[in-house]
């Protein structure tokens, strides 16, 4: 009787450290959501309003009236798209030529990369856009993004074939086939997990970078992030679209993370890697 | 011979080496040698040597810059690492719906930062904002938040530590997953409470794991730009302003190419001073063991 009494109050206590580790975690997202489907007059109130009552869509609205938010969305879309296809294409080969044949250089490149700020790399290639008349367009923004997603997969899926058993491969090389084919037929399919991985958190941090997109955009240019930085904070102080435009941009993220969460932790905890 | 064996896999690396040298290589020797000129840009650079480097160690706004990032990165690395070492410990537990909510905790580090920011700055309203209303519940007045120069860098720590610590977690989880399970069995036998294993087998164990968090979160927390350029811009005046923020002043709106260059060099050898010095220290306190 008494050790399960003792059971349950461990369990009790179990319950409310999680409860007190991830309550803080969501609420400022609950709070997100509560600002975005209030209207005006309820999200200046005090004491706070906190559930929308009735949720209104205005706000949603008033985001779509305000600028060309489907642009900034594609524009968004094609800039990670494009560096994470990129990154993928060179990077992919690369993970596996590093597994193979352990390029510490390149490896250690990749590494003190990290520990760069992002400015460091935006002043000389702002500087080189600059005299290559490129500043403002999404190609300028395109392979600033490269800094991201390059190494995150390099790195990511190195390891990942690092993994993988050689039996299979030495048996294709006892039959003649090349590096090439090893890779192509061999490797690759079975990397296959690994490289989507790198692919979803190359992608969430290029589309979650404000600062390349800051300097280097221009009006038509600008991505998301730096599209509700720049539109909203400065032309209209209200906070429901504020917080409506803040949701729209991080949701799509959000959802990914809590969908597939056990492959991002996984991908994450390989390399404590963060994107900027 | 070995040369004949490894060229092949040479074909994989150098389309990412030729990405790499340009996006990252060049933009490393090019702001070295930028550094080394007087240029604003539209001007012509004018060599000044190492004349960037002397006016920044006199300014006295690039020095308290330095000293708030050192503030700013020492609780920002502290705090996450003591929750998230515990958050690890909590996680590795089995309970009903863990993935699901180990998912939940580590949605702040996923989430847009400026998105986020743009939140944390509605909250942090000394009038309408929800904390100093949930500081009323509690029963204590209200706080100015990041409008009072005092507290501008304890709360844009607290943003930080709400953003990272799950990355801490993470590692340290994947480090508790990868322990021998002897030790803790010996443990057992012995009769060590459950507060004397955590203590004398569980943390020593984990200390690895945890110094690889105190690096990465160290460089990460040096870095920190888009919540602290969104939520305060520095300010008020120039209380929260660290060397990022600084260097994003000197670069893009003054435009001073080769002080900001001069800037990021003296940054760079910063953070990989304090990331050796992480490493000194452990390399110490084993002895001490």
């Amino acid at each position: 009787m008494n050790a399960k009494l003792k059971k349950l109050a461990d369990r009790a206590l179990l319950g409310l450290c999680v409860l007190l580790l991830v309550s803080p975690a969501i609420s400022v997202f609950l709070w997100m959501l509560s600002l975005a489907f209030k209207n005006d007059v309820d999200n200046l109130a005090y004491p706070p309003v906190f559930i929308p009552h009735p949720p209104t869509f205005n706000n949603f609205k008033v985001v779509f009236a305000s600028g060309p938010f489907f642009q900034y969305l594609i524009n968004s879309l094609v800039v990670s798209g494009c560096a994470t296809l990129t990154a993928l294409l060179v990077g992919v080969p690369a993970g596996y030529g590093i597994a193979r044949m352990k390029a510490r250089k390149l490896m250690m490149t990749i590494l003190i990369a990290r520990m760069t700020p992002a400015i460091s790399f935006l002043i000389p290639l702002f500087t080189l856009f600059q005299l290559l008349g490129l500043t403002g367009t999404l190609t300028a923004v395109v392979i600033t993004h490269l800094v991201i997603t390059v190494p995150i997969t390099v790195y990511i899926v190195a390891g990942y074939f690092e993994t993988l058993p050689h039996e299979l491969e030495e048996a294709a090389y006892v039959d003649g086939c090349s590096p090439w084919q090893r890779f192509r037929y061999i490797a690759l399919p079975l990397a296959r997990p690994g490289i989507t991985v790198a692919a979803i958190l190359a992608f969430i941090f290029s589309w979650n970078n404000f600062i390349f997109g800051a300097v280097l955009a221009g009006r038509e240019t600008r991505t998301l992030p730096v599209a509700i930085y720049n539109v909203l904070t400065f032309e209209q102080i209200a906070w429901g679209p504020l917080a409506a435009a803040a949701l729209l941009v991080t949701l799509p993220v959000l959802l990914l993370t809590l969908f597939i969460q056990k492959e991002i932790v996984g991908g994450l905890t390989a390399g404590g890697v963060k994107g900027g | 011979m070995s040369l004949r064996k490894t060229s092949p896999f040479l074909w994989f690396i150098l389309p990412a080496v030729l990405v790499i040298t340009a996006v990252i290589v060049f933009p490393w020797a090019f702001t070295l040698w930028m550094s080394l000129f007087e240029w604003k840009i539209g001007h012509k650079a004018v060599f000044a040597g190492l004349g960037n480097y002397t006016e920044l160690m006199g300014n006295r706004r690039f020095l308290e810059s330095v000293a708030h990032t050192l503030i700013f990165t020492a609780l920002a690395v502290a705090a996450p690492l003591v929750l998230g070492t515990a958050a690890a410990l909590v996680f590795n537990q089995k309970f009903f719906m863990r993935g699901f909510l180990r998912g939940a905790f580590v949605l702040p580090m996923m989430a847009t930062p400026v998105a986020i920011a743009l939140i944390w700055t509605m909250m942090f309203h000394p009038q309408q904002g929800v904390l100093n209303y949930l500081l009323s519940l509690l029963g204590v007045g209200p706080s100015e938040w990041v409008y009072s120069p005092r507290l501008a860098i304890a709360c844009l720590v607290m943003v930080d530590v709400w953003q990272w610590t799950p990355l801490v977690m993470l590692i340290v989880l994947g480090g508790l997953a990868s322990l021998p399970a002897d030790p803790f069995e010996a443990a057992h036998m012995e009769g060590a409470s459950r507060w004397q294993t955590l203590r004398y087998v569980t943390l020593p164990l984990l200390m690895p794991f945890i110094m690889v968090a105190a690096v990465v979160r160290l460089i990460d927390a040096l870095k920190t730009f888009d919540t602290i350029y969104v939520i305060t811009q520095g300010g008020p005046g120039t209380a929260s302003e660290t060397i990022n923020l600084y260097l994003y002043l000197q670069a893009f709106s003054f435009y001073q190419i080769g002080k900001a260059s001069a800037v990021v060099v003296v940054f760079f050898v910063l953070v990989v001073a304090l990331s050796y010095l992480l490493f000194w220290l452990r390399e110490k306190s084993k002895y001490y063991e």
